[in-house]
């Protein structure tokens, strides 16, 4: 196919579209609800990844030692247990950092503060707090901790408790939560895109239903099959990219009122996450909708063009 | 040109649309096809451009037994031939101009040709005002004017007009027959359906005549007579 032919292609797709007025305006109409619906999956899982984030943040296991463990032998097993590959970050706090945060969080309460004092020594130990990059490997990075390896043999004696045990219940439930959250999140996405995807076809399916004469007389005229479907594809894409750009206008309004009314509720600010991501975002949409209009229209002409 | 060797077509849970036809058509004929409705005309006609497969039999378009052919030199055939219908098949969303230009480009023809050929055809069937007018902005005979216009744009070596004055007034009738039979007198073959008795008569050429699927008739110089 010459460059001509592909020129007289996108051609007569763009009079076409301009022609079939309330068709092509009913076909973008359907297409911008499908990349509306795809879109606000996006900013659903964009929501669901950022406030699982922030409750996996909130996870730890905190290792507390005995007030005489010396810092030496506190920072080797801290450069030990960051060796491990299951481990994101580890903080040392020490006791002298142990008591003014304490002294801080009480710096109201008048009794405890005096009562420390009357102490005359620091009563804290210090402490490590070991994050790990799934709320999944909790469990093992405790045991290794709790069990005689050759890390914790020497450190037997300084360590005073680990908190896991007490964590372990909540600690649990959120793993499963999180894997349940987004498991679920990902079958409500599929599914989604998948009924709008088949209401989009039927869409396209039907314009081209009205045309089916005008491909009869097309063939008949002695027009090849690639030169009667060309124009179809090509009206197709224009259906997509147009409602792409028209579900991004939408979504400018509604993410900046989410933006400026929903912060607080979402955990984060929809309006920074469109403009942030705004080019991504209008890719994935002119993409899918590239496809989609394209692919519809060539299956739908196939019954058509059949000998 | 065209050679029919014993062809039946029957339609499923029907009788016989076509019966055991064996005909022959020259290259340059004016072939009139006459029969009641229902006899089988556009049956024939529907085999030679392919829309129908014989249930028995073979069609020939010269050496190319039509049924045989790939989908792309069935293309390369239906380029051969030119065909004018009752309902006009026009492209109701294209003009005028671009419902010729179509037929052209189809037939890979150059730009520049087309923007010299499609003015002049147009002339040809008087239609050079409604150039830029889309079939429903035109009248009856003024949408078979442009049908013929693009039936010969590419010069085909047959015309094929299935009841091409269905639809028309007697004036437009006798403009459309004119029309064809000029287009035959410059030597391309024509074949004409119709049950019009004053089209057949003024025409004085070759008359087929079909009658429940069978061929009753061929007069040489015939009139009509059923």
């Amino acid at each position: 196919m010459g460059i001509t032919n592909i020129k007289r292609i996108f051609r007569a797709g763009f009079i076409n579209f301009w022609r079939n007025g309330s068709v092509s305006l009913a076909s973008i109409l359907i297409s911008t609800v499908t990349l509306s619906v795809i879109t606000a999956l996006i900013f659903l899982q964009a929501i669901l990844n950022f406030s699982l984030t922030q409750v996996k943040d909130k996870v730890d296991v905190t290792i507390y030692f005995t007030t005489t463990a010396s810092e030496d032998k506190i920072l080797a097993l801290k450069s030990s247990i960051e060796k491990l590959p299951e481990v994101a970050l580890v903080e040392y706090t020490s006791q002298e950092k142990a008591l003014e945060d304490f002294k801080a969080r009480h710096a109201d309460d008048y009794l405890t503060l005096q009562a420390l004092d009357e102490l005359n020594e620091n009563p804290l130990g210090a402490t490590l707090n070991v994050k790990a990059r799934e709320t999944s490997q909790y469990e093992s990075i405790a045991k290794f901790l709790q069990g005689d390896s050759a890390l914790t043999q020497d450190s037997s004696g300084i360590i005073d408790k680990i908190n896991y045990n007490q964590n372990k219940v909540v600690i649990d439930r959120l793993t499963s939560i999180i894997d349940g959250a987004q498991k679920l999140g990902y079958a409500v996405t599929l599914v989604l895109i998948g009924i709008c995807i088949l209401i989009t076809f039927n869409t396209i399916r039907l314009t081209i239903y009205i045309a089916r004469e005008e491909i009869g007389i097309m063939r008949l005229v002695g027009a090849s099959n690639t030169y009667i479907r060309g124009p179809f594809l090509v009206e197709g894409m224009v259906y997509g990219v147009l409602s792409s750009f028209i579900t991004m206008l939408i979504f400018w309004p509604v993410s900046a009122w989410l933006g400026s009314h929903m912060t607080d509720f979402f955990g984060m600010n929809i309006f920074d996450y469109y403009t942030s991501n705004f080019f991504q975002i209008l890719l994935i949409l002119i993409g899918t909708g590239i496809i989609l209009g394209s692919i519809s229209s060539g299956l739908a002409i196939r019954r058509y063009l059949r000998k | 040109m065209i050679y029919f060797n014993n062809v039946t077509k029957i339609y499923p849970k029907d009788s016989p649309a076509v019966e055991d036809v064996n005909l022959t058509i020259n290259a340059g004929e004016f072939v009139s096809l006459v029969g009641h409705s229902g006899a089988g005309k556009t049956t024939l006609i529907k085999l030679i451009l392919a829309e129908e497969k014989p249930t028995a039999g073979t069609v020939f378009f010269e050496s190319l037994d039509i049924h045989k052919l790939k989908d792309t030199d069935l293309t390369k055939l239906r380029k051969r031939i030119g065909t004018v219908f009752q309902d006009f098949k026009l492209l109701p969303n294209k003009t005028a101009y671009e419902n010729i230009a179509f037929a052209m480009e189809a037939a890979g023809k150059k730009d520049e040709e087309i923007a010299s050929d499609v003015p002049h055809v147009l002339e040809l069937v008087d239609l050079s005002p409604k150039m830029h007018h889309f079939p429903h902005q035109m009248s009856g005979g003024e949408r078979q004017r442009l049908a013929i216009a693009r039936a010969i744009i590419n010069q085909p070596e047959l015309i094929i007009a299935d009841e091409p004055t269905g639809n028309l007034d007697p004036i437009n009738t006798y403009e459309v027959v004119q029309i064809l039979k000029k287009i035959n007198d410059l030597g391309t073959t024509v074949l004409l359906t119709t049950h019009n008795r004053g089209v057949i008569d003024s025409i004085g050429k070759r008359v087929i005549t079909l009658e429940k699927g069978k061929i009753v008739r061929d007069d040489k110089d015939g009139k009509y007579s059923i």
